[in-house]
């Protein structure tokens, strides 16, 4: 049987097992799988799917009911924490959350889970109000909708800061043959309050695994978000990562994305600038190999006027890999004075590896400073000759190089913790060792 | 009283098309509707060999089963195909041996369009084939051309006198089946240009020629093919400008170079067709298929000004198939009142060392929509090629938006491709300044957009450069506040 038709079909048994008792929930989840019948998976010929097909992997039987298991212990899953510093954690094993391995707090900030935010009282004026209120209607939003049960929960109440990091951990064993995880966050940060956030999917074996992720995050006024996704996982697992932020006035959102591992890797990160003065930063450094393929798909909204955006996305490209950028920029009418800016560089290693770039700008405002940038070239052979007169053997300088292309991006990471472990997965990618710390 | 930038707006509000005239001459015109008869008859009229008619046949059948594209990110009224009559040619023939034998009227028409025949004939370096409503009604200067052994005629011509040229080369670049406008074009082509530059020949002068649809109701298919042999040189020139017209003209030329080894074509437009009015009302839909291919160390240049039709939706392209070829594309496109444009390029690099450069310009004004769109394809056998992007928009006002597509695809390692893209406004300082020193602000206008189009407009050979820049002008009165 297609995916499709499994999907649809097993919706009712869903239901019935975690559907709960909430009536608004319901009327939500039965839209969204009518929607999904509709739309379906995106195909091809669409415009935003042009560069990925995602065929390959649609093709295996997948289960998606997650079963329970509580066999991983802490030593298990160490290595994909960062566990030097302190840091809240949500760990989800298939799509289950792991009690033993979390650390929650309800103590003037919530970080919990969806599920039981989904279905109690003192968290349903939150619920009514963003859940599902910002996800465009795609057939995969639509789809991880329909199948909402797990995942993160953060409630930032007005004039708190968030006192450590939080981790969200998506783990999957590989007990199935074939697995399907549908994490959904919900992230809402009130006024003048602040936040960091790590995000991570993280599969154990190699049987195949789909995660269709849909995260959606509110900042409220003057609030600060930092967001950072680690994409390292086995090249079994796919991702198709779905984040939509909107964002009020004067706050100020990032997100940094660190693709370097995992089949096929998709991003859709949306940014909707609802208010004055706001200001949306969006980071990536790519650096894969082999057959894997990432595609960040990007969007900045400019609605109102005075509002700044950053896009910064670094690529390096080994083997067979392909990459696709696809970042576009819209600036309505009533947008004057907004600054955008958008920048896209890749760097081929192979003449098998392939780019597919579409920086796109739509402007409406006449008083606007937009620009974009993309390039596409090699090392510096002037630089490259430089290292290698000092003594750096080639394969060295040109890793030292790769390096400090992709580096830049780094630096506004403000947890130190994670910047030296995306450095030292970077350094690793690479072969090079840095004798230096950041 | 001082005259004031309302009173400025009343003024251009109500200024009529400066080209809108309509020439009354009797016309040969086919009944309106599209089908194989049509097909058969204008190549009848014609008088066509058999695989010309063939040939026409089949690219008719392959545009029935083709579907309109939607991607552009325009908006219109789609034309009734089935509304429009395919042929038209003014009536008198046959052609004259002496100008003096030419049709008064028509010669008023020139004239008023500012091609004074008589004056050219002696105005050495411009050879003019004026196509009037499909048919080619004069071409001057043949003779020196014909010396060199360049072919200059229309493609109607060279079809009964070169059929071995036109059989190998059309639609060689441009497939008839390659999309839907081009198809209909292979089908219903009416008449065009048709210039051939044997091997090593520098052509003299600046081959031109005046496109203009003049009967009502009438689209306008015109076919230019150009061959460039082995190491040779020319620059062609394409102008058009076209009457006030309510209903929707279409227009679907297509357009092939073909550069052989060593060759280098020099492409250049001035597209002026009616926009409308300012309501948005009429205007020409011009949907042009323009694509040209290089063979080793050959060069294609296109350079183009757009400044009219209601719609345009053209993508001049290279295909640098061999090694070392080189394409350019310099472009401006203004858009005003309800005017869209959809236009960039297609830089396919096949062949090693070759290189590209885009450099486009877009302009827009009033509630117009203006996009760049174009695609840099670097294959994988297309060792050290490189490209280079630059696409400025400039925005007056904002009722009108202005939009950058570009695909860039890169399978080499060696590659270099680098795009920019800016957008921005007239700074309130530089009109100031301007002011300051007694330049009123339309002045000022047309000042800083020469400016910021200067780049492309260095492209075009000198003649067209002045037309151009005064072109650029008429496009922008009115758009100021």
């Amino acid at each position: 049987m297609e995916l499709k038709d499994k999907l649809v079909s097993s919706f009712l048994a869903f239901e019935e097992e975690f559907g709960g008792e909430n009536d608004d929930l319901h009327n939500i989840r039965n839209q969204a799988i009518q929607d999904f019948e509709r739309i379906g998976f995106p195909a091809k010929k669409e415009e935003a799917w042009k560069y990925t097909s995602l065929n390959s992997v649609l093709k295996h039987d997948y289960s998606f009911f997650p079963k329970k298991d509580d066999s991983l212990e802490y030593r298990d899953i160490k290595d994909y924490l960062i566990d030097n510093i302190d840091t809240y954690d949500l760990v989800f094993v298939d799509g289950v959350y792991s009690s033993h391995l979390s650390q929650t707090t309800h103590d003037k900030i919530d970080v919990c889970l969806m599920s039981s935010a989904l279905c109690k009282a003192p968290y349903k004026a939150v619920v009514d109000n963003y859940f599902n209120k910002i996800a465009p209607k795609t057939g995969l939003n639509a789809l991880n909708t329909a199948f909402t049960r797990e995942g993160a929960y953060i409630h930032i109440q007005k004039n708190k800061m968030a006192d450590k990091p939080i981790q969200i951990i998506n783990l999957s064993t590989g007990k199935e043959s074939a697995m399907l995880l549908q994490p959904r966050n919900l992230i809402v940060v009130d006024e003048n309050s602040h936040v960091q956030i790590i995000e991570r999917h993280q599969s154990l074996t190699d049987r195949p695994v789909l995660t269709n992720s849909v995260t959606e995050i509110f900042a409220a006024k003057r609030a600060i978000v930092d967001y950072y996704k680690i994409q390292n996982d086995s090249t079994s697992a796919s991702l198709i990562d779905n984040t939509f932020i909107e964002q009020q006035s004067e706050s100020f959102c990032s997100v940094h994305t660190f693709s370097l591992g995992g089949k096929l890797t998709r991003n859709n990160l949306n940014f909707y600038q609802k208010g004055e003065h706001i200001d949306s930063t969006l980071k990536g450094v790519t650096l894969i190999e082999g057959k894997q393929h990432v595609d960040h798909n990007t969007l900045v909204h400019h609605i109102e006027p005075n509002c700044e955006s950053h896009q910064d996305y670094k690529g390096i490209f080994d083997g067979n890999s392909t990459g696709v950028f696809n970042g576009s920029v819209v600036v309505e009418k009533e947008a004057q004075k907004t600054n955008a800016y958008q920048s896209n560089n890749n760097v081929l290693l192979t003449d098998k590896a392939t780019i597919n770039s579409k920086p796109q700008l739509e402007i409406f405002a006449d008083d606007v400073k937009c620009s974009h940038g993309c390039t596409i070239g090699q090392l510096d052979e002037d630089a490259l000759f430089y290292l290698r007169s000092r003594g750096i053997p080639k394969r060295e300088a040109q890793g030292l190089m790769m390096y400090a292309f992709a580096n830049n991006v780094l630096e506004s990471v403000k947890i130190p913790e994670l910047k030296k472990r995306i450095n030292k997965l970077i350094a690793e990618k690479l072969g090079v060792e840095v004798g230096f710390s950041l | 009283m001082a005259y004031t930038e309302d009173d400025l707006k009343k003024e251009l509000e109500t200024k009529e098309y400066e080209y809108g005239f309509y020439t009354d001459i009797e016309s040969d015109t086919f009944p309106v509707g599209l089908n194989e008869d049509i097909v058969r008859a204008i190549s009848k009229k014609k008088e066509e060999p058999e695989w010309m008619t063939d040939w026409r046949l089949e690219a008719y059948r392959a545009w029935e089963k083709m579907e309109e594209p939607e991607w552009a990110n325009v908006h219109y009224e789609k034309p009734n195909f089935q509304n429009i009559s395919y042929y038209s040619a003014p009536n008198k023939k046959p052609k004259y041996n002496s100008i003096d034998e030419v049709d008064p009227e028509l010669l008023d028409t020139f004239k008023r369009l500012g091609i004074s025949l008589d004056e050219q004939k002696k105005l050495a370096g411009v050879a003019v084939d004026v196509v009037m409503d499909s048919v080619s009604v004069t071409t001057t200067f043949k003779k020196t051309l014909a010396e060199k052994g360049i072919i200059f005629c229309s493609i109607s011509e060279a079809i009964q006198e070169h059929p071995e040229l036109v059989k190998k080369y059309i639609g060689s670049v441009v497939p008839r089946s390659d999309n839907y406008y081009a198809a209909l074009n292979s089908a219903v082509f009416s008449d065009g240009s048709f210039c051939y530059i044997p091997k090593g020949v520098r052509c003299p002068m600046e081959l031109s020629t005046y496109f203009r649809i003049n009967q009502a109701g009438t689209g306008q298919f015109e076919r230019t093919l150009v061959i460039a042999e082995d190491s040779s040189y020319v620059s062609y020139l394409e102008g058009c400008t076209a009457p006030t017209r309510d209903e929707n003209q279409l227009h679907a030329a297509v357009v092939e170079l073909i550069a052989l080894d060593n060759a280098e074509i020099k492409y250049s437009t001035v597209q002026n067709w009616y926009p409308g009015n300012k309501e948005g009302k009429g205007g020409v839909y011009n949907f042009v298929t323009k694509r040209g291919l290089c063979e080793k160390s050959a060069k294609i240049s296109w350079t183009q000004v757009e400044t009219g039709s209601a719609v345009t939706w053209k993508y001049p392209s290279c295909i640098l198939k061999g090694d070392n070829s080189i394409g350019e594309f310099y472009s401006i496109a203004v858009t005003n009142n309800f005017q869209q444009a959809d236009t960039g390029t297609k830089m396919i690099h096949l062949g090693k060392n070759t290189r590209s450069t885009i450099i486009s310009k877009g302009i827009s004004a009033g509630n117009s929509q203006n996009s760049y769109r174009g695609l840099v394809q670097i294959n994988g056998r297309a060792e050290n090629a490189r490209n280079f992007s630059q696409c400025d928009s400039l925005l007056m006002g904002n009722k009108c938006g202005a939009h950058t597509f570009p695909y860039i695809e890169v399978k080499n390692k060696s590659a270099q491709v680098e795009h920019e893209a800016t957008t921005s406004k007239i700074g309130e300082d530089q009109i100031f300044y301007c002011n300051q020193r007694g330049i009123d602000t339309e002045k000022a206008i047309a000042l800083i957009v020469n400016g910021f189009s200067k780049e492309v407009l260095n492209k075009l050979p000198m003649e067209f450069a002045v037309e151009a820049q005064k072109l650029l002008e008429i496009s922008l009165e009115g758009s100021v506040g």
